[in-house]
């Protein structure tokens, strides 16, 4: 592991710190600290999570490729952890930031994870024999996690934590099956959280998104209704690790649903309620969607809601052109109710293309939901002085020179964080926050 | 406690029975009605068009001289309730329309006025819990679908009624008369409005939606607050068994003649008569009259 090795601090003869850190550990700030260590500088990544990966991870496939989010994903999150200039932080947060460009002080709180990293050898027989299971965020609920836990099989670092919340031990005293059966006598549930300093000449803020909460959207029953999930949920179960082992089979009562109904723009282009922004992403995920589906259930039928295609990427007019050819329906209108009738769910929408209204009974209902800023995002630009806009991303130094940096010197911005993006989009406007930090420290 | 009361035209007419349990399970209750002196038609539709002030005249000057009288006014019919609400409303935001609009009726109102519902009188003023207290009656689990339409409920901003996707108010005042209350999705949906002058089968084919849910739901009978609503549900079910012959009547009643059973009243004087479908066979099954 990288936070083994001994580090040099780098600094110039002015005692410039040449040495980042990035927050956040998704495919943006594992993109950045791999160009920032690769330039030779050294790299701290924070990530809240017990490991790195984001969002990414629980994709099943990403657009226009088709290709496996795992599988492009898990050499970078090797990468990142057995590079020798980066020093990973999981499960930890920054707490305090002060200073300036080249000498930031910074404090870190490592939470409890009740278990010693140091002695953990990422076995897995603890996860395997805890008796406490509870739904999985990483599953969006879908699935049962244990109360020790890693995120995925593949995750980076391969070191569990314990939910106390959920752990036997911490609810009932009593249990202890994880202690018992550790050959290396790594669980120590007196374990308390650690407060860290670090000093550093520059940071890359990449924490990331949200999705704005099926439960927000009554007109959708209000998040009660089981199958009615959004788009992360429907990665979930499209993915080989997933709850359902990547067959299609609906939250409710697990069947394999025949008829699908997909809604974009649920909470986004919608100034009057929820979001007024295009959250950029969800028409090309959502006929990625439709086609994943259509390629495991033949014979099923899907509609897809839509107020316009916004498919301006490389490759991504053409993805949505096969998809309209693969025989999935388009109807362009917003769906104003969904209410359950015995089994299935009653959809009404509007055909606006033919002046009609659309009644769909459907097995499952997908919600592309807004992608919204962490609700935390607006404490961190507080702490570490930067703007953050009326939605709570954070503000870049102008809108369209300086799309990576603050208002604070040293201080940079990296993907969804900024503003809704997709991966390649996040990629570049990482690898640009990286290139930014290099000349920093280049000219110091 | 008195309230100040504009009944509106229907409650004069179609909707007698409405209007007269009302005013009887108000006295039980502590309070009387006050009927507003010199009431006139509430304006029957709040304008869409943004700039047609003088649909408002009426009910502004409804509003207008109620306020010389109390500060409470208190009605019955949900569309009467939607109009002068959202009128009041508006009286309260936009300064503008409200100088323009009390310089024609020659008043001066500034929207100051609460307007409630009979319901929302139960509910804040008299309390549900008090209500159940004063229940003679239980409704013996009668299973009772509140249907709420959509005038009571939208647009939200302006109403404030209750949750729009899924209100509970209705359910609770039920519960308190020791009704079951059921849940059906169509709840919160149109009864076809005014399509039943026009398109007559458009409001048909709702009232046959929203009835059926409710049955498919288990309810024996319909409680409406609403006089349009009504008409439809009620009254054209004969001509919705010409449409579905599989279609089974049910009972529609104001949710005022269901206070009056449980508090007692004399079976005589809650105007069942008005009802196309006659809800006494299953009162009698329930021992309730």
């Amino acid at each position: 592991m990288g936070g083994e090795q001994k580090i040099e601090m780098g600094a110039s003869e002015n005692g410039f710190i040449k040495r980042a850190m990035v927050i956040g550990g998704g495919i943006a700030g594992i993109t950045a600290s791999i160009d920032i260590g690769n330039a030779g500088y050294e790299v701290l990544l924070v990530e809240r999570l017990p490991s790195i990966g984001g969002h990414m991870l629980q994709l099943s496939e990403t657009f226009p490729t088709l290709d496996c989010a795992q599988c492009t994903l898990t050499p970078k999150t090797v990468e990142t952890g057995q590079h020798p200039r980066i020093r990973l932080h999981t499960y930890s947060e920054v707490v305090r930031v002060a200073g300036r460009a080249g000498n930031f002080s910074v404090q870190i709180r490592k939470k409890a994870a009740y278990v010693d990293w140091e002695k953990c050898t990422g076995c897995g027989l603890c996860q395997q024999k805890c008796p406490s299971k509870y739904p999985s965020e990483f599953d969006r609920r879908m699935g049962l996690g244990k109360a020790i836990y890693t995120l995925s099989p593949q995750a980076v670092p391969n070191k569990p934590v314990i939910n106390p919340d959920h752990c036997r031990y911490f609810l009932e005293k009593k249990c202890r099956v994880c202690e018992k059966i550790c050959p290396v006598g790594a669980i120590n549930y007196q374990q308390e959280d650690r407060l860290i300093e670090e000093k550093v000449g520059a940071i890359v803020v990449a924490t990331g998104f949200d999705l704005m909460p099926v439960e927000r959207f009554g007109e959708y029953g209000y998040g009660e209704i089981p199958d009615v999930i959004d788009g992360l949920s429907f990665e979930r179960l499209n993915s080989a690790s997933g709850p359902t082992n990547g067959e299609i089979r609906r939250p409710s009562d697990g069947r394999i649903p025949k008829e699908v109904v997909f809604i974009q723009c649920s909470g986004s282009r919608d100034p009057e309620r929820y979001m007024p922004y295009c959250s950029r992403v969800c028409c090309m995920y959502t006929a990625k969607h439709a086609r994943l589906y259509k390629h495991k259930v033949h014979d099923g039928q899907v509609y897809i809601f839509y107020m316009d295609i916004r498919s301006t990427g490389k490759g991504y007019e053409e993805f949505i052109q096969q998809t309209m050819e693969e025989g999935i329906l388009y109807l362009r209108g917003r769906v104003s109710r969904i209410f359950r009738e015995g089994e299935k769910m009653v959809v009404w929408g509007v055909d606006t293309l033919t002046g009609k209204k659309v009644e769909v009974l459907a097995d499952l209902v997908v919600l592309a939901t807004a992608i919204v800023p962490h609700q935390e995002t607006k404490t961190l630009a507080q702490i570490l002085g930067i703007h953050s806009d009326s939605y709570g991303f954070l503000t870049e130094a102008e809108r369209k020179l300086k799309p990576v940096e603050t208002n604070q010197e040293g201080i940079y911005l990296a993907g969804c964080v900024q503003g809704p993006k997709d991966i390649a989009d996040t990629v570049a406007h990482a690898n640009a926050a990286a290139s930014k930090v290099q000349a920093l420290f280049a000219t110091h | 406690m008195n309230y100040l009361y504009f009944p509106g035209c229907t409650l004069y007419t179609k909707a007698k029975n409405f209007d007269q349990t009302a005013r009887n399970c108000s006295l039980l209750l502590g309070f009387e009605l006050v009927e507003l002196p010199n009431w006139t038609c509430c304006g029957a539709t709040f304008p869409l068009a943004t700039d047609n002030l003088m649909a408002l005249l009426p009910p502004a000057r409804i509003l207008a001289r109620a306020k010389e009288q109390g500060e409470v006014l208190t009605t019955l019919c949900a569309i009467c309730f939607n109009v002068i609400k959202r009128t009041n409303h508006l009286l309260q935001k936009d300064g503008e329309k409200r100088e323009k609009i009390n310089q024609f009726i020659e008043m001066n109102y500034q929207g100051d006025l609460k307007v409630l519902h009979y319901l929302e009188i139960l509910k804040q003023e008299i309390g549900f819990p008090t209500l159940q207290e004063k229940v003679k009656k239980p409704l013996n689990e009668l299973q009772a679908a509140p249907y709420y339409g959509c005038m009571l409920l939208r647009p939200f901003e302006e109403m404030g009624f209750d949750d729009k996707e899924r209100p509970t108010l209705f359910e609770e005042f039920l519960s308190a008369l020791g009704a079951r209350p059921i849940d059906f999705p169509y709840k919160i949906e149109c009864c076809g409005s005014f399509q039943s002058v026009g398109t007559p089968e458009v409001a048909t084919e709702c009232a046959y939606r929203i009835l059926t849910s409710a049955m498919r739901q288990g309810a024996e009978v319909v409680v409406s607050t609403c006089p349009l609503c009504t008409f439809n549900l009620d009254q054209k079910q004969s001509d919705i068994l010409k449409d579905h012959l599989d279609f089974k009547t049910i009972p529609v009643l104001y949710f005022t003649q269901l206070l009056g059973v449980a508090m007692g009243l004399d079976p005589q004087t809650l105007g069942f008569e008005q009802n196309a479908v006659d809800p006494i066979p299953l009162l009698k099954r329930k021992g309730l009259v």
